[in-house]
């Protein structure tokens, strides 16, 4: 992966740089012994590492402000970090950046649920949210399975979704407000307590824009009352086609389940050794969840059963049980988990029209014979997020190689078939140099005109989303 | 007027364009005063170009009727979920509102309270021509999408001033078999608006939640809706009654027709239609609703989304300051959506946002073509 040559200007710079930020915030809140910034080389895309100059952890918004007005002043590259979950290498550092962690931004400013929101502090952990009003009946919707891990902040710049965002939209449609820090350190109040923006909808672009227009430090996000129950029913099917047919004319039929996850055989075996949830051993298996009351529950059911009847299941099977439902769920949750203890992986995550689901299943599957690598398919099918997962040995030489170029050929399949490159996990480094087959030049230009805005020195995340010749300019100018 | 017929056409007028363009759709929603100029109209792009149901998506030309699509929709018993208002009665207009129209002022209605949220969240992708005349796109036609910013949103809600939309992808949902209504009389706002509150924080999935500072026979009307299967909605119409029995009569509305006539009269301000006074929107945080309108005087409200919308009508020319000011003290905004007056129709932005907004303006239009001076200053 390409990334742009360290300025050897900023290199020669480090000890006053470390200097200026140790002004700022506590002296542990610095970090640039090559020891302790190696935690920070990577994130969950694992094939690429690089050691930041230094890492800071700053304690407030205040602190943050001035970091970045000291990185600013002396033209550093900053990368934004939250919990390091990212699939897309959005937080690989170069050599010559400074990464900024929010992890030690965890509070909850404010819970109100007579207006349903709660504020906190952007590195407070995604499940930690649900977690400070569930007590009340309140959940905070989106559920990426990283849940247990990934903050707030990587949930915003990411734009991440989850497997019940059928129903209650992904982090976009979720979120009200944020506390944002320029690149100068100039901080801004975006969106709040109220639903919509009062003038250009700026909290709409801040929300998936990679950590590239400012650091998001706090957040004003909607809760939910919680449903009174929830059921998940799983259909197996021996064949793929027919198990999109069937989530088609689900959501054809006019009842909308809360989620409609996808798995191939590959994926259940292995979810199965590990969840011990009860999946049937099929070519497909669907996990249809649907919320209410018991009776509404029954009602719903009957009727997705029964178009689940008219496509001949090998299995269908409603949860008897909190319990099992949990299993259910944890199964699916850990997928990526479960596949990763048998093998190396790549995990890819294009969006196609739910109606191609059949054809670009089809097409997976003769491009992983071509390239004579196993692809496990998991899926949020009923919004067509796609999670193909190319399974390779990253001992063996070239066999990275060769995964990357097939994930390209998969993902170019999505764009073909009416979709895009990413649903959920975020361009990053990963996609960057794909983007040119979704978006024409001028469709990138547009983007990058408003990075040009927010940042005006394209300090923030340079090298990321946008592919590096398209951005070159751009960065040498600012330079 | 101008009426390109295609979208090179269209990308062609503003690559010749010198002079101020006033970007309209049906031109049903004329608000704030635009410098004058050229009207260009997108009526000439016109129609569905896709529609999938099975994947509840469809996507159409910008000049598009929002009533053929409402009608390509109803045929598969779906439709727009964020119901969008038809401003026509408030502001006296007629013509024919356009899709493009909606997505270009993020036009919402009652269901925004819901988790259907606003036209913004059901927008999928968007076609435009930028003041430079170069045919831009964004997003696509698929429900989940992350590649590269989102400026559907930016688009969203920038009322014609960054761009001019060609083409707009939704997402849409199954209509629902039943609507039901809960109604209660007589409350005070501040009643009422905690009522909603708490009808909101329970399980059953309000979709409506909006109070009547004066019903149709001048006594406060508080109503709550929700939507699903018969059986549904008469469960959950039965567990808000027993819910909220303690603030007062609480009545279930079982006319379906009616419900939707009352909820109609919700989404399109009725009480203020055909009335003299200026009426402004107030985006706040509910429970701040009714003491910012108490603040006003000779004022009348209409509170949507369980207070988080104040639709407020008062004398003509008057409150303007006094309206902004106990809006800036709680945080929101007030838009002028009906009235000459002399303030800017948008809420002025704190310095910081001015500063990206006249940015993005700049960047997006650099000419100063589009509606200039209808959100912003003019450069
Ligand atoms: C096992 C596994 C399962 C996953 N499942 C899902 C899933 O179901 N759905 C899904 O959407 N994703 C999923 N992901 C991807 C990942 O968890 C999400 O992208 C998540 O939102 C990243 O959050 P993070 O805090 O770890 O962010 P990081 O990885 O730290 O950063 C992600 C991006 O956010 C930027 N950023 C971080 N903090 C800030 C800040 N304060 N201000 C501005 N920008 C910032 C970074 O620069 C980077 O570009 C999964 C990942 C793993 C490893």
């Amino acid at each position: 992966m390409e990334m742009p040559r360290p300025n050897p200007a900023i290199l020669s710079r480090k000890a006053e740089l470390i200097e200026k930020l140790q002004g700022v915030m506590p002296s542990d809140a610095v970090i640039s012994d090559p020891m302790e910034t190696r935690a920070y080389e990577c994130d969950a895309l694992t094939a690429y590492k690089c050691a930041p100059m230094a890492v800071v952890l700053p304690g407030s918004t205040q602190e943050v402000s001035e970091a970045l007005r000291i990185c600013h002043d002396m033209g550093v590259p900053v990368v934004p970090r939250g919990a390091g979950t990212s699939l897309a290498g959005g937080v690989l550092p170069t050599e010559d950046s400074v990464i900024l962690g929010v992890s030690r931004l965890t509070d909850v400013l404010e819970a109100d649920y007579d207006n349903r929101f709660v504020r906190v502090q952007t590195g407070r952990t995604n499940l930690s949210v649900t977690g400070a009003v569930e007590e009340q009946g309140f959940f905070y919707a989106p559920d990426p399975s990283s849940q247990l891990a990934c903050a707030i902040a990587g949930n915003i710049a990411m734009n991440s979704g989850g497997a019940h965002c059928l129903k209650y939209g992904v982090t976009t449609n979720n979120l009200m407000g944020v506390t944002l820090v320029q690149m100068d350190g100039t901080i801004l109040e975006l969106g709040g307590a109220h639903m919509d923006a009062g003038g250009y909808d700026l909290l709409g672009v801040v929300c998936g824009s990679e950590g590239q227009l400012g650091i998001v430090t706090e957040a004003t996000l909607r809760i939910l009352p919680k449903p009174e129950g929830a059921r998940p029913v799983l259909m197996g099917y021996d064949n793929n086609e027919v198990a999109g047919q069937a989530v088609s004319d689900i959501i054809k039929a006019g009842v909308l389940p809360v989620a409609i996850e996808f798995m191939d055989r590959p994926c259940i075996r292995a979810c199965e050794a590990f969840a011990k949830a009860g999946y049937p051993d099929c070519e497909a298996l669907l996990i249809v969840e649907v919320e209410g009351s018991e009776a509404e529950i029954d009602e719903q059911l009957e009727t997705i059963m029964e178009i689940a009847q008219t496509h001949n299941p090998v299995e269908l099977r409603q949860s008897t049980s909190a319990e099992e439902s949990a299993r259910i769920w944890l199964g699916r949750k850990s997928a990526f988990g479960a596949m990763g203890q048998i093998n190396d992986y790549m995990c890819l995550d294009g969006t196609i029209p739910v109606s191609q689901l059949p054809f670009v299943l089809r097409r997976i599957g003769e491009l992983s014979e071509e390239f004579g690598l196993d692809v496990a398919n998991v899926f949020h099918a009923g919004d067509g997020n796609m999670h193909p997962l190319i399974l390779y040995n990253a001992n063996t030489p070239g066999d990275l190689e060769k995964c990357e170029a097939l994930g390209a050929e998969i993902l170019k399949l999505c764009v073909e078939a009416g979709g895009c490159l990413t649903g959920e996990h975020g361009v990053g480094i990963e996609k960057r140099d794909l983007m040119l087959d979704q978006y024409a030049p001028e469709d990138l230009d547009i983007q990058m005109a408003v990075k040009d805005v927010f940042d005006p020195r394209w300090l923030l995340n340079p090298a990321k989303v946008f592919p590096l010749a398209t951005s070159e300019a751009r960065r040498i100018a600012a330079e | 007027m101008l009426t390109p017929q295609s979208e090179a056409e269209l990308s062609e007028i503003v690559t010749g364009a010198k002079a101020p363009l006033r970007i309209i759709g049906g031109g049903t929603r004329p608000i704030g005063t635009p410098q004058a100029g050229d009207t260009l109209s997108t009526a000439g792009l016109s129609g569905v170009t896709l529609y999938e149901p099975g994947a509840l998506t469809l996507v159409a030309q910008a000049g598009t009727p929002v009533e053929e699509v409402e009608a390509a929709l109803a045929k598969e018993g779906q439709r727009l979920a964020f119901e969008p208002m038809d401003h026509r009665g408030l502001l006296g207009t007629s013509g024919t509102p356009t899709i493009g129209g909606v997505v270009a002022g993020n036009i919402s209605g009652p269901r925004r309270v819901s988790s259907v949220g606003a036209c913004r969240d059901s927008l999928l992708g968007v076609r435009f021509v930028d003041g430079m005349g170069r045919i831009l796109k964004n997003g696509g036609r698929v429900m989940k999408n992350v590649t590269g910013y989102d400026l559907n949103k930016l688009m969203c809600g920038s009322w014609g001033t960054l761009g001019v939309l060609s083409e707009v992808a939704l997402k849409v949902l199954p209509q629902t078999h039943c609507t039901g209504g809960l109604v209660i009389e007589g409350l005070s706002d501040d009643e009422a608006v905690k009522v909603l509150s708490r009808a909101l924080a329970t399980p059953f999935e309000v979709t409506g939640a909006a109070h009547f500072q004066k019903g149709p026979d001048g006594t406060p009307v508080t109503m709550i809706r929700v939507e699903g299967s018969d059986a549904s909605v008469r469960y959950r119409t039965g567990e808000l009654e027993r819910l909220l029995s303690d603030t007062g009569t609480v009545r279930i509305e079982p006319d379906a027709g009616r419900n939707s006539a009352d909820w109609q009269a919700v989404r399109d301000v009725a009480p203020f239609h055909g009335t003299q006074g200026d009426v402004w929107k107030l985006s706040v945080k509910p429970s701040d609703a009714p003491g910012i309108v108490a603040r006003i005087d000779g004022g009348e409200a209409l509170y949507d989304w369980g207070g988080g919308l104040v639709w407020l009508q008062v004398p003509q020319g008057r409150q303007a300051e006094a309206i902004r000011a106990a809006v800036d003290e709680k945080g929101g905004h007030a838009t002028l959506v009906r009235g000459r007056n002399a303030v800017a129709t948008f809420h002025p932005p704190k310095p910081g946002v001015e500063a990206i907004e006249a940015g993005l303006r700049q960047r997006f239009d650099p000419k100063g073509v589009f509606n200039p001076g209808l959100m912003g200053r003019v450069a």
